[in-house]
C-alpha cells in the first residue's frame, strides 16, 4: 500500500500531549512509557474541572456539542445530543461507563483503561455533572480480573482524594458478545440477566431503576474529559471539520506491528495500515468495524478516509475501531465462517433470527468454507443471511448479516473456487482473525 | 392530526407460532422457522380489522399495533 502521510494536524496541548500519531488519550503512555497513576494524572491534567454543584451544566454540554464528539463504542451517535436528552429527561439521571469491550478483535478500551484510567473516570464524573446524575456505574468484563482490580484501586484512590462528588461503582458482568449492548447493561444492573431487552423504552428514557440513563463507551468519556479541559476548538484541531478529533483503533492481521493506535479521524485506510508498520504481504481485503463489520477489497479502499460518512459510502462503518488486514494468501470465507460460528454461539438465544437463522447461516457458511457446497447452498445462504437484519431485539443479527453479506460480495473469486471444489490455499491454514475460544453463555450463564 | 397504525413485534416474546402470518398474510410473511417477516409495518386502513384480529390471536402477546402520527408526505 502507498505510504500516505497526511499533513500532521498539529495538536497543541503543550509538549506533554503531543506524541506519535498525534496522540491525546495515550499521550502519557508515549511520554513516559508507563500507565498514568493518579499522582501523574493530576500533575499532567489537574483535577477534573467539575461545574459547581447546583449550577446547570449547560456550558459543559455545549462544549461537547461544539466539539462534535461522537460515541466511540460503535454507533457514532453525537455525544452532546445524548447528554442533552438525558439531562432534560424527567427524573434523576444515572451514568453508565461501558468498558465491556466484547468485540474480540478490539483491544482499545482495555488499553485505555490500563494506560489512562483516570481520564475515563474524569469523563464519567464530568458526564454525571452534565446530566445531573447521582450514580455512576463502570461496567467491566468479569473475566478480566486484573483490569477490575486495577480500576478498583484507582477508584479508591480518587475517593480518598475527594475527586468524584458522585461515587463510581464498579461491576463485573458476564462477558458474552451481546452483554455489552446497552440494554444488557441496564438489564443486569437492574438485577436481571446481561442479555438485551426489547426496545422501546431506550435506556436514555428509562434505564437503571427506571431512570434516564446515559451510557457512554469509556473512550468517549476520556475524550469528553479532555474537551472540558481544553475546549471544542482544541478538539477540532485534529481530524476533519465533519469528523473531528482522534479515535482509538485496533489494527491487526497482516501488519508488521499490530496493536492499538490513536489516529486523527479522516486518516485513510492505507495510512492506518502504515501506522501499524505496513503490510507484511500484499493485502486481499480489509475487515472494517470488527465482527459486525464489513469486508472491503484492499485495492479499492486505500484512499478511503476513516470517518463514518466516508466508510458508509463503501457500505461500512467504524464500529468499535477495528481494522483487520487479510493477506492475499488468506481465505476470507473461512475467516468469516469462524466468526459467524462464534457469533451464533454467543447470541442471547432470545429471538427467532438468533435462535434459528444465525446458526443456520453459520452452518451454511461453514459448508461453503470447508464442505462441498453447491449453487443451491449458496442461494439458500444468501437468502437466509438477508433475512437476519432488523428482526431481533438488538442488532446482533444485523451485524452478523452484514459480515456474511459483504464476505459473499468481496470474495466472489473464492466463492467460485470453493463451488468448483478447486484447492483454496487459505482455507485449511491456521486462523488469521482471532476468534476467542471463550466459554459460551450455556456454560457461564447470564447472571 | 392524522394517524396511522404500525405493527410492532416483541422479538423476545415471539415464539414463531406463525398465527400472524396466517391471519395477516397481506403484511406478514414467515421465515422457514415460522418467525414473522414484515417488509412494511404500516397497516393500510382497509387491513386494520385483520391486523387487530391478528394481534388478539397471538398466543404469546408478542404482536402489537401502535397508533402513531402519520409522517408528512406519506
Amino acid at each position: 500500500m502507498n505510504r500516505e502521510r497526511e499533513a500532521d494536524p498539529a495538536l497543541r496541548l503543550g509538549e506533554q500531549a503531543t506524541g506519535p500519531h498525534g496522540s491525546r488519550l495515550l499521550s502519557g503512555w508515549f511520554t513516559t512509557g508507563a500507565r498514568a497513576g493518579l499522582t501523574e494524572h493530576l500533575a499532567r491534567y489537574g483535577p477534573p474541572p467539575l461545574p459547581q454543584t447546583g449550577r446547570p451544566a449547560t456550558a459543559l454540554i455545549r462544549a461537547v456539542d461544539e466539539a462534535g464528539l461522537t460515541g466511540r463504542g460503535g454507533a457514532a451517535f453525537p455525544t452532546g445530543r445524548k447528554l442533552r436528552t438525558v439531562a432534560e429527561a424527567r427524573g434523576t439521571a444515572v451514568v453508565i461507563a461501558n468498558g465491556m469491550e466484547s468485540e474480540a478483535a478490539s483491544r482499545k478500551d482495555s488499553t485505555l483503561l490500563d494506560l489512562a484510567p483516570h481520564l475515563v473516570l474524569d469523563g464519567a464524573s464530568l458526564a454525571a455533572a452534565a446530566v445531573g446524575a447521582d450514580e455512576i456505574h463502570l461496567c467491566l468484563a468479569r473475566t478480566r480480573t486484573t483490569q477490575f482490580r486495577d480500576l478498583d484501586v484507582a477508584v479508591a484512590e480518587r475517593y480518598r482524594a475527594g475527586l468524584d462528588p458522585v461515587p463510581i461503582r464498579l461491576h463485573g458482568l458476564p462477558h458474552h458478545y451481546v452483554s455489552s449492548e446497552e440494554t444488557s447493561l441496564v438489564n443486569w444492573l437492574n438485577g436481571g440477566q446481561a442479555r438485551p431487552l426489547p426496545t422501546p423504552p431506550r435506556p436514555f428514557e428509562k434505564g437503571v431503576d427506571g431512570r434516564p440513563t446515559l451510557i457512554d463507551n469509556v473512550e468517549t468519556l476520556a475524550h469528553l474529559a479532555l474537551i472540558v479541559r481544553y475546549g471544542p476548538h482544541w478538539f477540532r484541531s485534529a481530524g476533519r471539520p465533519d469528523a473531528p478529533g482522534t479515535t482509538l483503533v485496533t489494527l491487526s492481521g497482516a501488519v508488521r506491528t499490530p496493536g492499538v493506535y490513536e489516529i486523527p479521524l479522516g486518516t485513510t485506510l492505507a495510512a492506518m495500515v502504515q501506522t501499524a508498520g505496513g503490510a507484511t504481504r500484499p493485502l486481499r481485503a480489509l475487515l472494517v468495524g470488527g465482527y459486525f463489520g464489513s469486508w472491503l477489497l484492499a485495492d479499492q479502499v486505500q484512499n478511503l478516509p476513516y470517518t463514518k460518512p466516508d466508510l458508509a459510502t463503501a457500505g461500512a462503518g467504524p464500529g468499535a475501531g477495528v481494522l483487520f488486514a487479510l493477506p492475499d494468501n488468506g481465505c476470507g470465507l473461512s475467516e468469516t465462517a469462524r466468526v459467524l460460528d462464534y457469533l451464533a454461539r454467543q447470541s442471547a438465544q432470545q429471538c427467532g433470527p438468533c435462535r434459528f437463522g444465525l446458526p443456520a447461516v453459520a452452518g451454511d457458511f461453514a459448508t461453503l468454507a470447508w464442505g462441498r457446497p453447491d449453487a443451491a447452498l449458496l442461494a439458500r445462504l444468501r437468502q437466509r443471511a438477508g433475512l437476519l437484519a432488523g428482526r431481533g431485539a438488538c442488532r446482533h443479527p444485523d451485524g452478523a448479516s452484514r459480515l456474511a453479506a459483504t464476505a459473499l460480495e468481496v470474495f466472489v473469486d473464492e466463492v467460485h473456487r470453493h463451488l468448483t471444489h478447486r484447492r483454496c490455499p487459505g482455507a485449511r491454514t491456521a486462523p488469521l482473525l482471532h476468534v476467542p475460544d471463550a466459554p459460551g453463555p450455556e456454560q457461564e450463564g447470564w447472571q | 392530526m392524522s394517524h396511522q397504525h404500525i405493527l410492532g413485534i416483541d422479538r423476545i416474546a415471539c415464539e414463531g407460532r406463525g398465527l400472524c402470518g396466517e391471519l395477516l398474510h397481506e403484511l406478514v410473511d414467515l421465515d422457514e422457522w415460522g418467525y414473522p417477516i414484515i417488509p412494511d409495518p404500516t397497516v393500510p386502513d382497509q387491513l386494520l380489522a385483520h391486523a387487530k384480529r391478528a394481534v388478539a390471536a397471538c398466543p404469546v402477546l408478542a404482536l402489537r399495533l401502535d397508533r402513531v402520527e402519520r409522517p408528512p408526505n406519506r
